[in-house]
């Protein structure tokens, strides 16, 4: 015996050697098990990341907007009776801006702080004539909301004074290029001429076709928002937190707080859907592979019971028959989690090589993290435990005379 | 007058309960002193199996007194009979039952390992010598299963003298080979008692060998009929 294990270990390791065939076949079967729930959950969180990421391409995580303006009747009696009628909205700025952004900056939760002067505005050149969303911005603190300089498809990002950066689909409504000149005018009389310095593709037709980004001063003068800021936009470092962020920062400001989780609403709900119906098939499958090791370590104590009726006769405690019988479910958890877990892996690449956009890209990047390895290791290991806490109690309670005698 | 090494009380035993009972041991007294070579005799079903199993502590009895070594038994709990079993009990059953997962040399050191949790080199510095004394030297590394029926009868004895235990059961140890096979073992079991001292009661339906052990006790029905020391050894 060159192994120096515990005795329990040893024997364990045994009895799986000895019974090779059914211990790989176990270890197949729940090695597939692990497979399947590694790779499900490598699929589903690399295509939901994909999908956030994608609609959070041209979205701040919170957008906080001034209060609404609600109507006050004037010099009623008390005796009549009034109808209100809801007041149209203006483009307002919010009330100390500056004061806000400054408090935010100091917020762990939140990764950056972008004031945005942004409105309606119709852009002209030639005959064209396109309404447009005018975003006022300062691009060092943007680009940190929104990456829009990794979205530049053509030109740099650069909003100085008379310069505005268009959307792909809006350049080519307009047939305009970089460098070309197009007419901006607001609703109210404030018009001016830009130059185009750049072309952005955000991965969203409707906002490619819409957004027109320009400096923030420029932004404010031609939304008639003079030293003021329509919304500030924010990137948080936890997504999830995002709603939570939202209402603290609605309670202490008095701003509308905007959460990309209320905003995006029924979008959550088909992500958060999508997680429990694969948590409902990852718990079925998970349940297979106990019952698959429990069936296999019932029959493997059926067929060792004169063994154990032995090691029983020769001082062998039930405590140590107990723990024999639940290494090998351990055992064979985690040797069949380390092959799922390269199996997983294996299709994951398959899936990478297969699963192409027609430019020939992946369909989406998913990432293999060894966490999931460690946590599908240990998971199936103490699945193998607790499947084995059956056959490990008959095991330990066989009477070793009626074992023996087999 | 010195310990005996066995000493049994009026033991009872029964099967069932109320109206189903059904008793196999009808009060059996009987002493094994140190160094005793003694065979168990008596025809299918007269109790010698369940006497034996009570013997080495597989099993209790309904009622007496079952002293091992100095040791009374009937406080016991189940890991008090399985220490007191593993450390001075020694088993030799009629199929040898080794366990075909180990070799040889593992296999006679289960005892001490299952005792300490953890094998050690004098562990099987000690089962060598022992696979030695019953002439299997050569055969230490072979699994178990590999053997020939005499050679694991052989690994068996070997195995229950692992723990230096002072009583030996033996269950119809020859029973399973051929006649020179047996000789061969029955003549290692003297050997090993005569040499180290250690009391064996040997369980056989072969008159032949219940002939060359010191003392014959036969049980009929559950009840020792004639216990008397062998004139004809």
């Amino acid at each position: 015996m060159k192994s120096w294990l515990p005795f329990e270990w040893i024997a364990a390791l045994r009895f799986l050697r000895e019974g090779r065939m059914q211990s790989l076949l176990i270890v197949v079967g729940v090695g597939v098990g692990v497979a399947v729930i590694v790779f499900m959950s490598a699929l589903l969180s690399g295509l939901q990341a994909n999908l956030v990421r994608r609609t959070l391409s041209s979205q701040a995580h919170v957008v906080l907007l001034p209060a609404e303006e609600v109507a006050r009747p004037q010099g009623t009696t008390g005796e009549e009776a009034i109808r209100l009628q809801k007041q149209a909205q203006r483009l307002r700025s919010i009330d100390q801006w500056q004061q806000i952004r400054d408090r935010l900056h100091d917020w762990q939760e939140i990764a950056a702080v972008s004031p945005v002067a942004s409105g309606p505005a119709f852009v002209v050149r030639g005959d064209a004539n396109k309404a447009i969303t005018l975003i006022g911005i300062d691009p060092a603190h943007y680009n940190r909301v929104i990456s829009l300089s990794d979205r530049l498809t053509a030109g740099q990002l650069r909003v100085g004074a008379g310069e505005a950066v268009i959307g792909i689909e809006l350049a080519k409504d307009l047939g305009a290029d970089v460098g070309d000149k197009l007419r901006i005018s607001s609703a109210g009389s404030a018009a001016e001429t830009l130059t185009i310095t750049g072309l952005f593709d955000l991965g969203n037709k409707g906002v490619n076709a819409r957004n027109v980004y320009v400096g923030l001063r420029t932004g404010q003068t031609l939304l008639d928002l003079v030293g003021g800021v329509s919304s500030i936009e924010l990137a948080l470092y936890d997504l999830d937190e995002a709603e939570r962020v939202a209402q603290r920062i609605a309670a202490q400001t008095g701003l509308i707080a905007d959460s990309w989780i209320r905003t995006n609403a029924q979008f959550v709900t088909a992500l958060t859907s999508q997680r429990v119906s694969s948590n409902v098939i990852r718990f079925f499958v998970g349940l297979s592979v106990a019952f698959g090791i429990a069936s296999v370590l019932v029959v493997s104590v059926i067929q060792r019971s004169r063994e154990i009726g032995i090691l029983r006769a020769m001082g062998a405690t039930q405590a140590q028959m107990r723990r024999i019988f639940l290494l090998q479910g351990g055992i064979v958890g985690f040797c069949g989690s380390l092959l799922g877990s390269g199996l997983a892996w294996s299709f994951l690449l398959m899936w990478q090589l297969m699963a192409r956009n027609p430019d020939g890209t992946p369909l989406f990047v998913i990432a293999f993290e060894p966490l999931l390895v460690g946590v599908a290791a240990g998971g199936a290991g103490l699945v193998g435990i607790l499947a084995a806490l059956l056959p490990a109690r008959r095991a330990a309670s066989l009477d070793p005379v009626v074992a023996i005698r087999g | 007058m010195a310990e005996p090494v066995l000493h049994l009380e009026g033991i009872r035993k029964a099967y069932g309960s109320g109206d189903t009972e059904y008793e196999v041991l009808h009060g059996i007294d009987l002493r094994l002193e140190r160094g005793e070579f003694a065979a168990l005799i008596g025809p299918s079903g007269s109790g010698k199996s369940t006497l034996l199993n009570l013997i080495g502590l597989l099993d209790r009895p309904t009622a007496g007194r079952l002293v091992i070594d100095g040791e009374e038994t009937s406080a016991l709990d189940d890991t008090g009979l399985t220490r007191l079993r593993g450390q001075r009990i020694g088993f030799v059953f009629q199929h040898h039952h080794l366990i075909p997962a180990f070799t040889a040399e593992e296999n006679v050191a289960m005892p001490q390992l299952v005792a300490l949790g953890w094998p050690n080199a004098a562990m099987f510095a000690r089962a060598g010598a022992l696979l030695a004394r019953v002439g299997l030297a050569e055969r230490r590394q072979q699994l178990a299963n590999r053997l020939s029926g005499g050679q694991q009868q052989r690994v068996a004895i070997a195995r229950a003298l692992m723990m230096a235990p002072s009583l030996v059961l033996a269950d119809e140890p020859t029973g399973n080979l051929d006649t020179h096979s047996a000789d061969e073992v029955f003549a290692l079991l003297r050997e090993v008692n005569e040499q180290l001292g250690t009391s064996f009661l040997i369980v056989t339906h072969d008159p032949r060998l219940a002939k060359r052990c010191d003392r014959v006790i036969e049980l009929i029905d559950g009840t020792v009929v004639a216990d008397r020391p062998n004139a004809l050894r």
